[in-house]
Parts: structure tokens; C-alpha cells; sequence
């Protein structure tokens, strides 16, 4: 069979297609978009009317997902690792009704930030809700582990994660595909009750639960994702996981490993493949992509045996992805390095594109703001993240989706004022709503920006759930309907925009200003199809 | 046979289109590959790179380890000095010589020279006039593959018809101009060489 160049994104995407996918739920996150964008652009999809529209947010999706397993279908929810927070409430639940329909959550992590706010580990996650976690190596085991995650589901009736990094997402390789499976007929849980979790129900679903977990421990015994590889040299065994297993391999390119080697690549974690790794070597080294959960637990809180290796101990590094340097250097190896980068070679951020809307917003909002000193804008998770950085440097807060508004409010109730909020279009109906209706609640005096390009920009220009429609929704949440302002951000206005503004945040209750501008991306975009067109 | 390359070049250039001729002869050839690319932030005109693998045998890490790297293959010149500490010692750089300048405090024409000329192995190329030369300034990047192609222990042949069918969808002419960019930027590195 010819092999596919696929990213593990599009190896996930594919795989779950192949066994029979219904539908696919997710908002958008790097390194975890690809996977969604796969199934919309896919022929196979569209011919099997796999459902792939975007969801309002991670919450959202995951529910729409567990519905979609209740009624008996194959369902995936794709997230980056911050996403799995939003989603953390039916999640966990989820766990707890189980799955009728093939049920997968798909979590990309993102160590060493490369466009995160933070690098948690979904595996905890995992651990936490008692669900079987499958942690692919390479782009042929994320397409087979995701082919085989569907049944698995289905056999044990649980929810199944799946947790990729950025390098699995994002790197591409050849993968062959197996046998198309069709896709489920509607059928309901046998169980009438299974998924009301009124405490009397919760509780057997609960002990369900708990009891399958010796069961789903024996799989990860047996499965061929966790490997025994033999050594002779017992001085040392390594427990590899994920793609930590590459770098590892990556230092005997040529030889082979001398130590023996325990490969996980499923969890529960196999106790006696461990036991069996820990019994005949002097010394463990764990080597992980993410936090150090399967060191933790085999050190234990005081570590007495001391000869447990990895990131806790400075073998590795603490944080940060794991790269065939750092491992090479755990395991003894000389590095080899070329010439350093030259003085010269200066840093290069990323920067807000020319002829960008929020360059115009920020420049009116800066003047606005000059009277009122610094440390009163607070902002969110998108592109105009980046007025963090000169020449802007206009915001001072970027937290969580939607955290923008809540936080101004906030601060608003301690009296610091002026309180301001920008957050972009998708951001707000991802996270913000409630968040403004805090605000209306109570009448508190802040001003929120919402940025208006009809897109979602920072992820590649997926649609926005509130194309045209912010100015009613903020008037439906009880905005009033003269403090809801839409401006456009251009250049030639600089002098209305910068008026609107300062009104705004003199007034003394809940307002809210719209700069409307499409986002230049996907203007040219756009353009450019219609051109061909 | 292996060849370990760092693609590099600010975000929006279109590092990857290189990529992709290469791994489509690769793959074609039956060769194994991995490609790390970055997605998300940095594509916003910040500085971008991709670990490019090719082997005759399967590979491990999709990063290539520091002092390993066969080539450097940028489309602009200060992104290419980025990734010296990757090129191993007889490793080759192949640069673009035209500047995209998006921030204040980029380096003179002088001192990238000057860096330049510190490097074993190196081939400097205005890619962007060769490319405007043949009609087609949205090419440059092909020309800079085709300096580049001298290096990659492939055959010439098989990069050709790599061009060939990945650019086939677009019409004869877009195939023509893209193959003339490749072989322009060929016989400047020979040139040199």
C-alpha cells in the first residue's frame, strides 16, 4: 500500500475517518487545528456527511461530541491543552456517563509554549478521569492507535483521549492507511439511565468505572503500543514515552540501545512491564515529552530508593520539550555543535500583519488612554495579543479566553479606572459572553473593545460564530443600545475612532465599542479565490 | 544515505513549498522523511524554520540534533545565521540575499556579508532577481531549491518531475517557469562550486 505524507494532525484526522467517524467537534487551537481543517477539506468526509463545522468553544464541542456517542455514533473533540481546561466539566463527566457511540478526545499539549500560555501535561487529565490515554510516537502509530481508539470505546464503553505534542502535530511523515469501517447506525445505550448523573445513578456509574480499570490496565500490559525492548547492560533501564521514545532512539542511530528499554505509548500505565524494568536495573531514567508523571509516581514523594532519573532530578531539564540534544546529553553522549548564531542575528517576533485592523485600534486606543496613565487595558487570547509588544505595548493582561472582560471588571470593583477590555470576535463568543453579562449585571464601569475582523485570525481564518452579529448579541446581554459603538479601524478615522473612545470611557456604566475591519488575511484570501474564481 | 536539512525564512514566505518538492521526490523514491514544521504564532512575520529528514533508512527524531544538519537552506539571509549552531562542520549554507525587513534593528548589507564569508560552505543567491529575471518573482523560492540542488544526493531528474507534479495542477506555463527557476539557481551554485 502507497504511504501518505501526513502531519500526526492529519494522521488523526484521517484514521479517525477511516474507522467510521460521525462527526468531529472543536474550536480551534495550535497545534490541534490541522485535525479538524483535515476532515473539513476531505472528500471522503463530505461523501459520508461527517459533521465538521466549528463549535463555540471546547465545552461546547465536547457536549455536542457525547451527544453525538449517546445517539450511537463515532464521535471525535479535537483541543490544544488550555482547551481541555474549558472543556474540563463535561470531560471529567463524560468519563462518568461513559460512551455509547466510539467516543475520542483528541488533546494536542504544547511544551515550551510555542503558542500557549502555559505547557500542562492532558495526560494528568487522563489519569485524573480514570480514562484509557493512548500517546502515539509517530504519525503511523497516531493514525493506528486513532483507528483502534473507536473500538476500544466501544468495547469498554469508556471515553478514550488521545495526547499528541506540538512535534507529533506538526511534524509530517509517510502513513498508511487501513480498511474503510462504516459508520455506526443510531442505536441508544442499552442503559435508559447511563447518562443521567443524578448522585443515586452517578454513583454505580462511578464504581463502573473504578471496576474497569484493572481491565483497561491488563491492555496496556498487553498492547503492542507498550514494548519491552531486552538490553544486556542492566546498569540502566529507560522508560520512553511518546516521542520521547524518538530522541532516544535518535542517540543509537547506527547501534543499539544497550540498556533495556520499557516503551509506553498507553496508559494506565503498565504495572508489571514497569515492575519487571525496575527488578532487573540498577538505575531508571524516564525520559517524557511534558511533565514528569510517570517519574513522579515511580519516585514516589520521597524518592527513598534514589535511582529514579529524569526532570526531577536535573537529568533532563524541568520544563520544556524534549529534543534529541537533551536526551543525548542525559545519556552521556558528547553534543556536537556548530558555529554559534552570530551577534548580529537579532530577534524576530512575530508582529501584527501590515495593514492589520488592530494596528489602527491600538494607535486610538493608546491616545485614549495616554491621560489615564498605563496598566488599565486588560486583553485576550488572539493576534491583537501582540499590542503586548512595541511599538504598542498597549495591553497588560492576556490570561485565559475571555478573561479580558472578567478581569476588568474586576479590577473595576478594586477602583482602578478606567478599566478597559479588547478582545477579539471569536474570543468573546468562545468565552466572553458571560463574562459581559457580569458586567450588565451589576452596571460596572468598563469599557470593552470587542475586535470585530469576522474571523478567527491567530489559527489560519476559521469562521466566526458571531459574523455580523456582535453588535445584537452585546445589545441582547443588555447592553445599552447608545453605548454600543461600532467604529472602523482605519487610518483616515484615527480622529472619530479616538472620540468614540474617550466618550466611552468617560461613561460611567457597561460599554462597548466594535471596530469592524475583516482581517487582511483572509480579505486576500478571499480575493484570491475569487479571482481564480 | 541521509540528509538532515533546516528550511528557514520569516513567516509567510512559504519555506514549506521547498519542503514539499523535496519530500515529494523523497517519497516518490521510496525514501522515509520526517518534517517538523511551526504553525500558529510565529507565522505572523516572526522568524520560522522546519527540520527536514530524509533517509534510506526509518528515522527517530523529527528534530535534527545540533551540529547535524547537512544544509541550511534559507530564503532570507539574516534566517540563514540563525541555525549555524544546527550545521554540522562540512554542512553547506544556501541563502537568499535579499533581506525582508519587518523590524527596526536588522543588520547592514556589510555584516551579514561578513558572517557570510566566515562559513565553510556557502552559496549567496539573489534569488529574487533570478526569479524576476524569468517572469516570475513569486519563484524565488524555486531558485533557491535549484542552488540548493546540487547538495541534496538526489538526482537532479527526479527533483525535476518533483516540480513538474506538484506544480502540474497549475497549468503548463507555472510548470515551465518553475522548472527555468530551478535549473537557473542549479547553475549558479555549479557556477560557484
Amino acid at each position: 500500500m502507497s504511504k501518505h505524507l501526513f502531519l500526526g494532525d492529519e494522521a488523526i484526522a484521517q484514521a479517525a475517518l477511516d474507522a467510521g467517524l460521525s462527526g468531529v467537534y472543536a474550536y480551534p487551537g495550535t497545534p490541534s487545528t490541522e485535525i479538524t481543517e483535515f476532515i473539513q477539506h476531505s472528500k471522503q468526509a463530505k461523501e459520508g456527511n461527517v459533521h465538521s463545522i466549528w463549535a463555540g468553544n471546547e465545552k461546547t464541542a465536547m457536549e455536542s461530541a457525547i451527544g453525538m456517542s449517546y445517539a450511537g455514533k463515532k464521535a471525535m473533540v479535537c483541543m490544544k491543552h488550555v482547551g481541555l481546561n474549558v472543556a474540563a466539566d463535561p470531560f471529567m463527566n463524560a468519563a462518568i456517563t461513559g460512551a455509547n457511540g466510539g467516543l475520542v478526545v483528541v488533546v494536542a499539549d504544547d511544551p515550551s509554549m510555542h503558542s500557549s500560555q502555559d505547557e500542562q501535561d492532558s495526560r494528568y487529565y487522563g489519569k485524573f478521569a480514570f480514562v484509557p490515554v493512548f500517546e502515539p510516537s509517530n504519525q503511523q502509530e497516531a493514525y493506528d492507535m486513532t483507528y483502534d481508539a473507536f473500538d476500544f470505546s466501544e468495547k469498554y464503553k469508556v471515553l478514550v483521549m488521545i495526547r499528541i505534542t506540538t512535534r507529533m502535530a506538526h511534524s509530517r511523515s509517510g502513513v498508511e492507511r487501513k480498511a474503510i469501517k462504516p459508520q455506526n447506525t443510531i442505536h441508544l445505550h442499552p442503559n435508559p439511565k447511563q447518562f443521567i448523573l443524578l448522585p443515586a445513578i452517578a454513583k454505580v456509574n462511578y464504581k463502573q468505572l473504578l471496576d474497569k480499570q484493572p481491565a483497561l490496565e491488563e491492555e496496556s500490559e498487553n498492547s503492542s503500543y507498550n514494548h519491552f525492548f531486552e538490553g544486556k547492560d542492566k546498569s540502566m533501564g529507560i522508560i520512553a514515552s511518546g516521542i520521547g521514545y524518538n530522541y532516544l532512539m535518535e542517540c543509537y542511530v547506527g547501534t543499539s540501545c544497550p540498556f533495556p528499554v520499557l516503551k509506553i505509548s498507553q496508559y494506565p500505565l503498565p504495572k508489571k512491564l514497569i515492575a519487571r524494568l525496575v527488578d532487573e536495573c540498577e538505575s531508571v531514567m524516564v525520559i517524557e515529552e511534558g511533565y514528569p508523571i510517570i517519574e513522579e509516581q515511580l519516585r514516589g514523594l520521597l524518592n527513598r530508593t534514589g535511582n529514579i532519573k529524569g526532570r526531577l532530578d536535573g537529568t533532563l531539564p524541568r520544563m520544556g520539550e524534549l529534543n534529541p540534544n537533551v536526551v543525548g546529553i542525559a545519556l552521556g553522549f558528547p553534543q556536537e555543535q556548530g558555529a554559534p548564531i552570530p551577534a548580529i542575528v537579532v530577534p524576530r517576533p512575530p508582529a501584527l500583519c501590515n495593514g492589520c485592523p488592530h494596528i489602527d485600534t491600538y494607535n486610538a486606543l493608546n491616545e485614549a488612554m495616554e491621560k489615564y496613565g498605563k496598566g488599565k487595558v486588560f486583553a485576550d487570547i488572539g493576534c491583537y495579543t501582540l499590542g503586548a509588544l512595541p511599538p504598542y505595548n498597549a495591553i497588560y493582561s492576556t490570561v485565559d479566553m475571555g478573561a479580558s472582560i472578567t478581569m476588568a471588571k474586576g479590577a473595576a470593583d478594586a477602583g482602578l479606572l478606567p478599566a478597559i477590555a479588547v478582545i477579539g470576535d471569536s474570543t468573546f463568543t468562545h468565552s466572553g459572553m458571560t463574562s459581559l453579562l457580569d458586567a450588565i449585571y451589576e452596571n460596572t464601569p468598563i469599557t470593552v473593545l470587542i475586535l470585530d475582523n469576522s474571523t478567527t485570525g491567530m489559527t489560519g481564518g476559521q469562521d466566526s460564530h458571531a459574523l455580523g452579529k456582535i453588535g445584537s448579541i452585546c445589545k441582547g446581554l443588555g447592553v445599552e443600545e447608545e453605548h454600543i459603538r461600532e467604529i472602523k479601524p482605519l487610518k483616515n478615522r484615527h480622529l472619530e475612532n479616538l472620540k468614540v473612545i474617550e466618550e466611552e470611557i468617560e461613561y460611567q456604566g457597561v460599554s462597548v465599542i466594535i471596530p469592524t475591519r475583516e482581517c487582511v488575511q483572509t480579505l486576500s484570501k478571499r480575493m484570491k479565490a475569487k479571482a481564480k474564481a | 544515505m541521509k540528509i538532515d536539512i533546516i528550511l528557514a525564512g520569516v513567516g509567510g514566505q512559504g519555506i514549506l513549498s521547498i519542503a514539499s518538492i523535496i519530500g515529494y521526490a523523497a517519497v516518490k523514491k521510496g525514501l522515509y522523511m520526517k518534517q517538523a514544521e511551526v504553525h500558529g504564532m510565529s507565522q505572523r512575520g516572526g522568524d520560522v524554520q522546519s527540520n527536514f529528514r530524509v533517509a534510506d533508512y526509518p528515522i527517530a527524531s523529527d528534530l535534527i540534533p545540533m551540529g547535524k544538519a547537512d544544509l541550511i537552506i534559507s530564503v532570507e539571509p539574516m534566517e540563514s545565521l540563525r541555525y549555524l549552531p544546527w550545521l554540522s562542520e562540512d554542512g553547506t549554507v544556501i541563502t537568499n540575499d535579499q533581506p525582508f525587513v519587518n523590524i527596526a534593528n536588522y543588520p547592514d548589507t556589510d555584516s551579514l556579508n561578513a558572517e557570510f564569508a566566515k562559513i565553510k560552505n556557502i552559496v549567496v543567491i539573489n534569488a529574487d532577481q533570478i526569479a524576476k529575471d524569468l517572469g516570475s518573482a513569486r519563484s524565488a523560492n524555486m531558485v533557491i531549491l535549484g542552488a540548493a540542488s546540487p547538495f541534496l544526493k538526489m538526482d537532479f531528474k527526479d527533483i525535476e518531475n518533483a516540480v513538474s507534479d506538484v506544480f502540474a495542477a497549475k497549468g503548463e506555463e507555472v510548470v515551465k517557469v518553475n522548472l527555468a527557476c530551478l535549473r537557473a539557481g542549479r547553475e549558479f551554485a555549479q557556477k560557484i562550486n
